[in-house]
């Protein structure tokens, strides 16, 4: 079976790149072994891990469910976007000092799904958090640093935010 | 609760005991760590595919893949036919092929490999694959197994007083059955490899496995060349916890069968379904056994008989099954004993290591004993246990005669001390009103002792080596024999290496582990890999340093042999730091005074050592300990149940890292409780795996994390003749969790005071459910 190869445009962390897939390729694939980014994980390739979260216009999506082709024309985020250039984004900066990724391989996807949930909810409580996070599994840490460490980020982006506010007024 | 060194505000510090990131923190959260499967590969690097038997136990009559070979894209198709050299991927047994010979031993066992230019070509070229297989009678419980006397090994046999005599003469007789579950490994980063043929018959393997030398003899022995060709390097893996042991040999082995017959790279990845079909898993046992306990609690008499479901071949399964019996005991003393092990062949997948090696297996039994004794005598749980700690001598031996120091054995104090803060005695009266009340929800209370014995108990493999080197600016390189998987073995060694030789850790570089780095190292495996390794790296840097010492004084202008301090990247007189030198310079002029800034490092456990056949000796350098008290609360109508609160108090000695011990004892907890409760492997009858994917087969998940948990290491407790007083840490955690059975019992127990709890592990929500109705038509 000799499957064609088209041409994908994809708009990744603000940058547009393109790559030859087939129908078939998934965003996972696509991103990974096409575009190099591979800090989006492939734990399963059947949406069950959540190591392949990435947002989509905003929203997490698992990219190993999403083919390349339908992800065109989509603002496209990954974990390799989540820093504003040398600034870590205060997400990545509490999973460190929380010890919140022990071998790091879920982390991406958790930090993708944490990004989306503190966008539209920045005060989350820890059940929101949970319910928010429930398709992202961790095998090493046993979670609770996980979740200590996204309500801090979350209280680190209200900083964030009042000092922003308090600089315009 | 962190452990701090003394520190002078300003003064230079060591790493060593302090709170730190994990090493690769930063780049785990940019996304920046490399895996197996990230590594850039070149144009034309093909990708694997197993064709793996369909049939638990089978001759096969076909296997043609002259087809399959011939569709376009497809570079290759291996079959045994296709070994040069051994075809054999045990650990030390032969009796694993890597690729089936006439006969096949359970479903997922590899028959072929495939190489194609993509993995979709692979599937088409797997379905082209004609295989065809003769079922025959296969083994697929581990009662058929006993049964049929399907043995793997030799028995294996303790023994001590006479425990006949001395049962006959209990006030409480107990005998029961206990059978533990299987468990995935579920490592995020499923198993990968990567092979590049090089020049002159020699190949680069890029495994995600704790064992690089075993890949590496594995690789070599089945190509039929010299090791020396072979060389194995691991950076990181998604996750080990025992599954990367042996497994990864395998994949490693195809991949450089692959590279061998193409010439080109090649890489194997399994997806979750592969993988969780393909390797190997914990071990199930079952055990029978007969307890007596005097009037008080005390345990008198204790006799076990325990099976292990090694699967089709045997890996580690006889070392694990000894290390069940060697923590049969957990923390009690015993004065009359008879356990026999025995391993059993089954037609499943080969069972493999697994966080705890057969202990948690072990220590279910007597915590079985120990909840039935306390439910028969209406004891306290927390008491019962208190009341058979070892303690002095002639309570010190354990069941194989090794002496558990009474000097050493921080239980008492570690039990004191939980249940003093953790407000057990007041905690557990509210509890017991509080059920009182409630009808339909229960709460229950479990602690639980661990002690852990730490070594390899194949004493040979208590041994490790390490490679540093400095260059000429004062940068360092850091290579030993242990390998990453999250557990931060790697953030401690450098932690090591930094106190040692007196440098930064920006100035060190921690190289991934390499077979031309280190030979003949042991598994990164039975928690040993911060003792073995620490003590390579400090004897590495400890040569280094005496060598930079005359260097330092010269530049110092001080005796050749004066008291100097190697601290943060500075060299000075002791007490002097205003006339530091930097490291750097010392590193330099060692340069220009033409002197080696390369050492190894070696160290081996002293005095251990254990005769099987008598079933006596000392395997364990010393023993880990700590204990939990689980809190829980059970809903009468659906069996489901959740931890609320947890309290431990851990004993890692003087911990090098103490936020990477928090994150081992929380993790392990946690995995722990993910065995004990949620995750159950459904095989069909015709040994098929039906739980392969996430989907069917729960891990923790986030409302799994107890709400409350709390977790302490024990302080000024330092460990002797341990890498700077510290402890093995990666195992031992895992069994705490099984106060999470105790703490359901006791809930459970509400509904039938005074007569035992009938609870199966796993005990999910179904069998929860069960034993409330069952205790609630009794009580
Ligand atoms: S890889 Fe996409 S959910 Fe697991
Ligand atoms: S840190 Fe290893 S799976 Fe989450």
């Amino acid at each position: 079976m000799q499957v064609k190869k088209t041409g994908c445009r994809l708009e990744v962390n603000g940058e547009v790149a393109e790559c030859l897939v087939s129908p078939m390729t998934t965003l996972c694939e696509a991103l990974r072994y096409e575009l190099r980014l591979t800090g989006t994980k492939q734990g399963c390739d059947k949406g069950d891990c959540g190591a392949c979260t990435v947002l989509i216009d905003g929203a997490p999506h698992l990219a190993c469910l999403t083919l390349a082709l339908t992800a065109q024309g989509r603002s496209i985020q990954t974990v390799e976007g989540l820093a504003r250039g040398a600034e870590a984004h205060p997400l990545q900066d509490a999973f460190d000092r929380f010890g919140a990724a022990q071998c790091g391989f879920c982390t991406p996807g958790i930090l993708m799904s944490a990004a989306a949930l503190l966008e539209a909810n920045p005060a989350p409580t820890r059940a929101e958090i949970q319910e928010a996070l429930g398709g992202n599994l961790c095998r090493c840490t046993g979670y609770t640093k996980i979740l200590d460490a996204i309500e801090d980020a979350a209280r680190a982006l209200d900083r964030r935010r009042e000092a922003a506010a308090a600089a315009l007024s | 609760m962190m452990t701090r060194a003394p520190h002078v505000e300003g003064a230079p510090r060591s790493p060593l005991h302090l709170p730190a990131l994990h090493e690769s923190a930063w780049l785990h959260a940019s996304g920046e760590a490399v895996y197996v499967d990230d590594l850039p590969t070149p144009p034309g690097t093909l990708v694997g595919y197993v064709v793996a038997s369909p049939v638990a136990r089978g001759r096969i009559t076909r296997l043609e893949v002259a087809a399959a070979r011939a569709l376009p894209g497809v570079a290759c198709v291996l079959t045994a036919a296709d070994i040069p050299g051994i075809n054999d991927i045990s650990p030390f047994s032969h009796d694993e092929p890597l690729l089936a010979v006439d006969e096949v031993f359970c479903v997922g066992q590899s028959v072929a490999v495939i190489f194609a230019d993509s993995a979709a070509r692979c599937r088409e070229a797997a379905k082209a694959v004609v295989l065809e297989i003769e079922a025959l009678p296969a083994i697929l419980t581990l009662d058929e197994a006993i049964a049929r006397q399907s043995w793997i090994g030799q028995p294996h046999t303790m023994r001590r007083g006479d425990v006949a005599a001395a049962f006959a003469a209990s006030p409480v007789q107990i005998e029961g059955e206990v059978r533990t579950g299987g468990q995935d490994h579920f490592y995020l980063e499923s198993h990968c490899a990567l092979a590049y043929p090089q020049e002159a018959g020699s190949y680069l393997v890029l495994s995600s496995t704790q064992h690089p030398s075993e890949v590496q003899a594995k690789c070599a022995e089945v190509l039929g060349i010299d090791r020396h060709r072979v060389t194995v390097e691991t950076r990181r893996m998604g996750g080990g916890f025992g599954g990367k042991e042996t497994q990864g040999a395998y994949f490693a082995a195809m991949a450089a069968l692959g590279a061998r017959a193409t010439r080109k790279p090649c890489k194997i990845w399994l997806n979750r379904d592969q993988d969780m079909t393909q390797t190997g898993k914990r071990h199930p046992f079952m055990s029978r056994y007969r307890a007596g306990f005097a009037a008080d609690g005390e345990l008198r008499s204790f006799e076990v008989d325990i099976y292990a479901d090694g699967g089709w071949s045997a890996d580690l399964t006889t070392a694990i099954l000894d290390r069940a019996l060697f923590h049969l005991d957990n923390a009690y003393f015993i004065p009359n004993l008879r356990f026999t092990g025995r391993a059993c062949r089954t037609h499943l997948v080969s069972n493999t290591a697994f966080r705890g090696f057969g202990g948690p297996q072990g220590m279910a039994v007597i915590e079985e004993a120990m909840n039935t004794a306390a439910e028969r005598l209406g004891m306290d749980y927390a008491a019962i246990r208190a009341r058979n700690y070892y303690g002095e001598s002639p309570r010190d031996r354990t069941p194989y005669d090794q002496e558990v120091k009474a000097a050493h054995n921080r239980l008492r104090r570690i039990t004191d001390q939980l249940l003093r803060d953790a407000d057990y005695d007041a905690r557990k009266a509210d509890i017991d009103a509080f059920n009182a009340q409630s009808p339909l929800v229960k709460r229950g209370l479990g602690f639980q002792p661990v002690k852990f014995g730490i070594s390899f108990t194949n004493s040979v493999l208590n041994q490790a080596g390490a490679f540093v080197l400095i260059y000429a600016d004062g940068s360092v390189q850091l290579n030993h024999g242990g390998t990453e998987m999250g557990q931060g073995l790697n953030t401690k060694m450098l932690a090591i290496c930094a106190h040692e030789l007196g440098v930064r850790l920006d100035q060190i570089r921690h190289m991934p582990t390499a077979t031309d780095k280190v030979p003949n190292t042991s598994a990164t495996a039975a928690s040993s890999g911060s003792d073995l390794n620490g003590m390579a790296v400090l004897a590495a840097c400890q040569t280094l340093r005496e060598r930079l010492a005359p260097v330092a004084a010269g530049l110092l202008k001080v005796e050749p042999g004066a008291a100097l301090t190697f601290c943060d990247g500075q060299v000075f007189p002791e007490g002097e730091p205003a006339r530091a030198v930097s490291f750097a310079q010392v590193a330099t002029a060692a340069y220009l005074q033409q002197i080696s800034l390369a050492a190894t490092g070696f160290y081996r456990t002293p005095d251990i050592g254990y005769d099987h056949a008598a079933g006596r000796g000392k395997p364990f350098h010393y023993y880990a300990y700590g204990a939990a008290l689980t809190e829980v609360e059970v809903n009468a109508l659906t069996g489901e149940h959740r931890v609320t609160r947890v309290d431990i108090l851990h004993d890692v000695g003087d911990s090098l890292v103490p936020t990477i011990d928090v994150g081992q004892v929380e993790g392990g907890y946690i995995q722990g409780l993910g065995w004990l409760t949620r995750e159950e492997l459904v095989w069909s009858p015709q040994g098929v795996l039906r739980t392969h994917s996430p989907d069917t087969y729960k891990i923790p998940a986030y409302g799994d994390a107890p709400r409350d948990f709390r977790v302490q290491l024990l302080q000024g407790a330092p460990q002797p003749d341990v890498v700077h007083g510290s402890k093995a840490v990666g195992e031992p955690p895992f069994m705490l969790a099984l106060g999470v059975l105790a703490a359901l019992r006791h809930a459970i127990g509400a509904w039938c005071p005074g007569q035992p709890v009938r609870l199966g592990v796993p005990a999910t929500p179904e069998a929860v459910l069960r034993a409330v109705e069952d205790a609630r038509a009794r009580g």
